[in-house]
């Protein structure tokens, strides 16, 4: 049983409505206040880094339940110009662009499942799980 | 969307009651730095009650502006920082170390008078 919604990042103000959209589904899968906002948090940064290094792209949520539990996956899609040093962008404090650097390996502690898949030229594919305790 | 922000005696008080996005945060640092020039305000309270997230960015926007307003000679108290706030910017690995916080409006503006000793 899923259920996918999409918002497409390619404005500032869509980092808001994306966070919004993934809070909205959070609270119907039956998050509390914390987790809420640690899954609206890193849906912020995900996009963030979308609007910041790709332009543009897509992040989707699915509503997961399975006979022992239920969750919510974050999928971030872009087609920018991908990550040449994974270890590196998983680092805290590494930042190109003058942040504090603590965006993916903030999503990574924020979340319960975190995979990433970058290819220079192509694009990056995130895709995170948190899991309703 | 701009912040209002509001003049009590040497005093400029904030809440912020939006949600923030990356454009708003910006002009809010901007605003208040040019509100402290022009009024010469001595201390700023920023109330955060209302604010149900803040990433990365925004934490980034709030730690600067209260450095900012410390090199103009402002002081800047953070208040109401709400339990789930708390958890995800340790969570981000986010300290705001430098920056004072208070419980409530109430205690911010005490901290302010000790932190200006007046």
């Amino acid at each position: 049983m899923s259920d996918q919604s999409c918002v497409y990042i390619k404005k500032e103000w869509d980092i808001v409505a994306a966070r919004q959209m993934g809070r909205d589904i959070a609270t119907q899968v039956g998050f509390k206040t914390v987790d809420q906002a640690r899954i609206a948090t890193a849906i912020s940064e995900l996009a963030r880094n979308i609007y910041l290094y790709a332009g543009a792209g897509k992040i989707c949520f699915e509503a997961i339940e399975t006979v022992q539990k239920k969750g919510i996956t974050i999928k971030a899609t872009d087609e920018g110009p991908g990550i040449s040093d994974l270890a590196q962008v998983m680092e805290d404090g590494y930042s190109t662009s003058g942040g504090l650097g603590a965006g993916l390996p903030g999503v990574k502690r924020l979340m319960d499942e975190f995979d990433i898949i970058s290819k220079s030229g192509e694009g990056t594919t995130i895709e995170s799980t948190k899991w309703l305790r | 969307m701009r912040i209002p922000i509001l003049k009590l005696h040497n005093y400029l008080l904030i809440s912020i009651q939006t949600e923030l996005d990356d454009k708003t945060a910006i002009q809010f640092q901007e605003d208040l730095l040019e509100k402290i020039h022009s009024s010469g305000a001595t201390g700023v309270v920023i109330d955060l009650t209302s604010v149900d997230i803040v990433d990365s960015f925004i934490a980034k926007v709030l730690g600067d502006v209260v450095t900012m307003s410390d090199l103009m000679g402002a002081k800047v108290v953070l208040t109401g920082i709400q339990p789930a706030v708390a958890v995800t910017l340790i969570d981000l690995g986010i300290h705001l170390q430098d920056v004072p916080t208070a419980l409530d409006l109430e205690q911010g503006l005490i901290k302010l008078r000790q932190e200006l000793e007046e």
